[in-house]
């Protein structure tokens, strides 16, 4: 049942995605444009996603176990590290030069786009790196 | 600065914004999890990783909506703004950048901010600002 809605929610993510016009790197970039001829289309997406998402997650805060009885997994760190903000600077620089973040990459995979692929590639690539310097640091 | 009216589409987006805030939401009440795609990702990629089944169908999930979409209409037109030395360096800042950071524009944007975290809230504050800056550089001082 578990996996039954979380196809269902990934399905609708991606939908909501491609209806936001986030696919489009070009539509993401105009948004990012804040000092040319800026497109605030994005900041409505922000909008409809927060607004709607600010109850469930109000309920959600407040019980142990979810609807479907799994166990309710909310991230518990609180402090505000130099990792958070060094790792939101690089994928924000990346973000604005591609235009391109990994939810609406992974909406157009099969869109059957070269850009994409290589994106997605070069993107799992930065997962690994991560994970081989994290295994470094540990050891 | 000035608005690109003719760019701009609220009403699409304030829908598509609704239909992604109503899947994180979902997914947080009946399967009590997070739906911030670079964090999903990470954990398919790692082969021990808790719950591995469940977030690969919610990511199935996305990469087929595509195909339900096109039931309806064609899909939406894609314009890419880099070539392929900008796509590399791009994704991998994107995949290094998200893991360090513990979160993207929907696990922090969307989930984060709706949960009022303040880890959430700096993260996308800090990541859209680089943003910003990035196109500015590229597109106004570079770019010309």
């Amino acid at each position: 049942m578990r996996k039954l809605t979380s196809f269902a929610a990934g399905l609708l993510f991606g939908l909501g995605l491609l209806l936001s016009g986030m696919a489009n790197p070009a539509k993401v970039i105009g948004f990012l444009d804040l000092f040319g001829a800026w497109d605030p289309s994005l900041a409505m997406v922000m909008v409809g996603a927060i607004g709607t998402a600010l109850v469930p997650f109000s309920l959600a805060k407040a019980r142990q176990r979810s609807l479907l009885d799994a166990p309710m997994q909310l991230p518990s760190k609180r402090e505000l590290d130099g990792r958070l903000v060094g790792g939101s600077l690089l994928f924000g620089v990346g973000w604005g030069i591609a235009g391109i973040c990994p939810g609406p990459a992974i909406a157009v995979l099969l869109s059957g786009h070269w850009q994409v692929l290589l994106f997605v590639l070069a993107m799992l690539g930065g997962m690994l790196l991560f994970s081989a310097l994290e295994r470094r640091r540990s050891c | 600065m000035t608005i690109d009216w003719g760019n701009f589409t609220p009403w699409t987006a304030l829908a598509g914004g609704v239909l992604i805030g109503a899947a994180a939401g979902l997914f947080v009440l009946l399967n009590g999890r997070i739906a911030g795609i670079s964090g999903l990702l990470a954990s398919l990629l790692e082969r021990d990783a808790e719950g591995r089944g469940e977030k690969l169908v919610f990511i199935v999930g996305v990469l087929l909506a595509p195909l339900l979409w096109v039931s309806f209409t064609s899909l939406p037109a894609l314009e890419f703004q880099s070539g392929w030395l900008g796509l590399g360096v791009a994704g991998l800042l994107v995949g290094i950048g998200t893991r360090y950071g513990s979160g993207c524009t929907s696990g922090h944007g969307v989930c984060g901010i709706s949960r009022l975290s303040p880890r959430s809230i700096v993260a996308t504050l800090t990541f859209m600002a680089a943003g910003f800056a990035t196109v500015f550089v590229l597109r106004h001082l570079l770019g010309g």
